[in-house]
């Protein structure tokens, strides 16, 4: 779809609209760099003696674990993903309607959660291996599960499903034509997934799966409950231990660059290429699969879902339980209400923000390349952009308010720091990445000819958007305010360091309790968190249906 | 038209961001008189009590963010004078130290808090103060260890221990603070060995918590430990019967052997942007008297630094000890030392 078809230059309003578009998609991107900006100029002073020890001790091994990591995740996450999709939406087994859905809900359990409670069940003093060392033998149940394997488990179990949902609605919109015409021309069901469907589902695929990537690569809460060292260890040490975040600024970056060029590399793979769908929106084609066939999908799912949602909420329920009904006081609801209230804007916001960027980048001027940066924020540790998003807005409060608050002869407060404004702007920096994959690739998949006929047909402008545009990207639109609603719920650093007096959120009730190694008081409000998580996914599936 | 779907757009950033500010503004009814703003990194269930009773008592308002202490001092001197924040609550004396280095607490004098809290246990030049006692020491499993073979942290470095122990992660601050002590003690190098005895003699990977220690001694996974005592407080106030024993360091002996326990605290200091220094010292000069010591070591099991205070009924089962005498800041001028050391020995 090209800018012209978009926008009739012709007009002056229109040409007023694009230059608002692209004002506040500049803006956006420049509130993006700012933190970034801070962290990159930390390199303006030398930290050789840090750098010096930790490459003498432990930067090798750091890199080599998340190397692995990132490798073993990428393969995961891409495996679940893409089969679950493509069995539940083109294949027909028992159960097929419910895990159509159900298997979107690990999305709403934090990586952290999961980790604490996999220790929880499997580690060696859990239920599971006790069971077993008094029961079965010794031998049995002596096994330290703190291992690569698992750390890798826990993280695809929670992150796969940025894969599926992007994967699956890239198999949904296909059209049934396309896979049929790869039929008719003599196809098996594999030949068509392999040839004709996985290729046209590519760019959705790989922004789920990057999606999946940046979050473990930035990711400092989880590993630290297995005690599995990453590159964002050098960087926490760095800071809390050397107490020097200069140098842990310059580490951050090195994780920044790394993340950009991949972002470039895939952009450049794209390249040209158009990825649009076909007349028919509705999928009415199945494959036919034999019984045994379709009974090992539902296993498959079964045992997904079980080890990705059940058992963590049943567990999170046992140790709610045990914990008591003391917890459930007003407080705690006032949490909840934080915490819905906060990520319900952050995703209207950051949605808005996504489609004027993305309208943005469709408009192949001058400035169409940068719109790119503002998926950066996604890619720094959630603490290290916090701290940018921090002093930069420091900066401005100390340089342009406080001065402004003299002249007035107010006392002087800082305005930016510790309001709700500058908190939901650190959320929409961090998860722009998450909004625009989604947004992106739906607004992709309109067919120039729709609008062109649309317009033929005599509508114009506003009707073209709202009845044309808004009603094909709406899929796409909910599916970015889930994920970006579901990932603010989730927010760890940034709330903490940024969120006004009083606004405390679910998660910084988890904070505050596992920071003690309370696991077991953190399960109410983790519980919470994962059923406040469900309403937006339930939303987004029943809206996805019709 | 174009434009009136931008504009839509852009008009709902803005009210959202109108909303945004508007719900952010404090409430209007500052007619009350002053109000306190906390930095803390001790939890909101671990402060609030005694904020609440302070306010009940004084009629001084009190407001707090928590989080860790880093990002709370990057807040902190990021704001420089025009921080809002008139105190800050943090735990471990490396922490402390580190916010005193930095210059963002303003050294006081107070003959209420010499007299409260013992001089080991604050900053020479008043910046900080400790408001708690956290004992690390020696857990050991009570069905496979015999009290008479524990003595003192370097023991554990011997060979006998070998595959025996289990340690929390050298990431923790606490540790670094004991490995600091150890330091100080026993010379560096020697200090080194201790250190890198402890890694060959782990019987797992090092924990994430002091209550996966605990955990892992139970199920017999190792047969001693090193944690902070209030964790284990806790785990038998909720079960007596845990077969974990606490075993007090370093008690026998001359020094370095006979230095006693390695005490850290958790501790407060005013802020030098503080606009309300007065108020701020009487919250401070409150938190080291009887109310809120009873409260700071019974909310968590800790020791109060005031010896006018009994500690918690629960700990007093494990009788009174012999703390090591070294000055809260050596943990903070050290604890840099302190990392390198344990990385140099593969100390995770």
């Amino acid at each position: 779809m090209q800018a012209s078809v978009l926008v009739a230059a012709t007009s002056r309003r229109s040409a007023a609209a694009i230059w608002l578009l692209r004002a506040v998609g500049l803006l956006a991107v420049l509130c993006v760099l700012a933190p970034i900006l801070v962290v990159v100029f930390s390199w303006s002073s030398e930290q050789t003696d840090i750098w010096q020890h930790l490459i003498a001790t432990q930067l090798g091994g750091l890199l080599a674990n998340t190397l692995t990591l990132l490798v073993g995740v990428g393969i995961l996450v891409s495996l679940l993903g893409i089969a679950l999709a493509w069995f539940t939406v083109m294949c027909d087994f028992p159960g097929r309607g419910w895990f159509e859905w159900l298997l979107m809900l690990p999305m709403a359990v934090p990586a952290y959660v999961m980790a604490f409670v996999t220790l929880g069940v499997f580690d060696f003093g859990g239920p599971l291996q006790s069971f077993l060392r008094d029961h079965v033998g010794q031998a049995y149940g002596s096994i330290d599960v703190r291992s690569e394997p698992t750390v890798i488990v826990v993280f695809s179990l929670v992150l796969y499903p940025y894969v599926y949902m992007l994967a699956r609605s890239a198999f949904l919109s296909q059209s049934s034509d396309t896979i049929e015409a790869a039929r008719a021309l003599g196809c098996n069901a594999w030949q068509a997934f392999f040839r004709v469907a996985l290729p046209m589902a590519r760019p959705a695929i790989i922004a789920g799966v990057s999606l999946a990537l940046m979050e473990t690569l930035a990711d400092f809460g989880t590993v630290a409950i297995f005690n599995y060292d990453t590159f964002t260890t050098a960087i926490y040490k760095s800071w809390f231990g050397f107490f020097n975040l200069q140098a842990a600024a310059q580490l951050a970056s090195i994780l920044l660059l790394f993340v950009a060029l991949t972002l470039f590399a895939e952009r450049r793979s794209r390249g040209g290429r158009r990825f649009v769908q076909g007349a028919r929106l509705q999928h009415r084609f199945r494959f036919a699969v034999s019984p045994l066939t379709a009974w090992m999908m539902t296993l498959i799912c079964s045992v997904v879902l079980f080890m990705a949602f059940v058992l963590p909420v049943l567990q999170l329920i046992l140790w709610a339980l045990g914990a008591g009904a003391e917890q459930l006081n007003r407080r705690f609801f006032e949490l909840l209400a934080h915490s819905l209230w906060l990520a319900g804007i952050a995703a209207v916001v950051t949605v808005v923000l996504a489609l004027v960027l993305a309208f943005n980048r469709r408009q192949k001027g001058r400035f169409s390349s940068v719109y790119g940066a503002a998926h950066l924020g996604y890619a720094l540790p959630g603490s290290v952009l916090a701290v940018g998003i921090m002093l930069s807005f420091t900066y401005i409060d100390n340089q342009f308010f406080i001065p402004l608050q003299r002249v007035f002869g107010m006392a002087p407060t800082p305005i930016l720091v510790g309001s709700l404004l500058t908190l939901l702007a650190a959320y929409w920096i961090r998860f722009l990445a998450v909004a625009s994959g989604p947004v992106e690739s739906s607004l992709e998949r309109i067919r120039p000819s729709l609008p062109e006929a649309a317009r033929t047909l005599g509508a114009q402008g506003a009707t073209l958007v709202w009845r044309i545009y808004l009603p094909m990207l709406r899929p796409g639109l909910l599916t970015a305010a889930v994920l970006v609603f579901v990932d603010v719920m989730k927010e760890m650093p940034a709330t903490l360091l940024l969120r006004p007096y009083g606004w405390d959120t679910l998660a910084v009730r988890i904070y505050e309790m596992t920071a003690e190694g309370q696991w077991q008081l953190a399960a109410l409000p983790a519980l919470a968190l994962v059923a406040a998580g469900l309403i937006p996914v339930i939303i987004s599936i029943r809206q996805s249906r019709h | 038209m174009m434009f009136r779907v931008a504009a839509r757009l852009v008009a709902i950033l803005v009210v959202v961001g109108l909303a945004a500010c508007g719900r952010s503004t404090p409430p209007a009814d500052s007619a009350t008189g002053p109000e306190l703003v906390v930095y803390s990194s001790r939890i909101e269930q671990l402060i609030k009590p005694i904020f609440d009773d302070f306010t009940k008592e004084t009629g001084i308002r009190i407001r707090y963010v928590t989080d860790d202490a880093g990002p709370l001092l990057a807040r902190m001197r990021a704001e420089g004078e025009n921080s809002p924040a008139d105190m800050l609550i943090t735990v471990d004396a490396g922490n402390l130290w580190q916010a005193a280095e930095l210059g963002v607490l303003e050294p006081i004098e107070s003959a209420i808090l010499a007299r409260n809290v013992p001089p080991a246990l604050r900053d020479e030049q008043g910046r900080w103060f400790g408001v708690s006692i956290r004992a690390r020491t020696i857990v050991y499993a009570t069905d496979r260890v015999k009290p008479d073979e524990l003595s003192t942290y370097e023991d554990l470095a011997n060979p006998e221990w070998s595959g025996r122990l289990c340690l929390r992660t050298a990431k923790k601050v606490y540790n670094q603070s004991l490995v600091a002590s150890l330091i100080v003690a026993l010379g560096q190098e020697k200090a080194e060995q201790v250190v890198a005895g402890w890694v060959d003699n782990l019987a797992v990977a090092p924990f994430a918590s002091d209550n996966k220690v605990i955990e892992a001694i139970d199920a017999g996974q190792c047969d001693v430990g090193l944690v902070n005592t209030y964790y284990l407080a806790r785990m038998l106030a909720d079960n007596p019967d845990l077969p974990v024993g606490l075993f007090w360091a370093n008690q026998q002996g001359a020094a370095p052997a006979g230095r006693g326990v390695h005490v850290n605290i958790s501790g407060a200091g005013i802020t030098k942007a503080s606009k309300h220094k007065a108020e701020a010292l009487r919250l401070l000069e409150w938190m080291s008297g009887p109310t809120a010591q009873y409260d700071f070591a019974s909310l968590n099991q800790e020791y109060p630094v005031n010896d006018a205070t009994a500690p918690s009924e629960l700990i007093q089962q494990w009788g009174s000890f012999s703390a090591d005498t070294m000055p809260m800041s050596e943990a903070g001028r050290l604890q840099g030392e302190a990392i390198k050391m344990m990385d140099r020995a593969g100390y995770r």
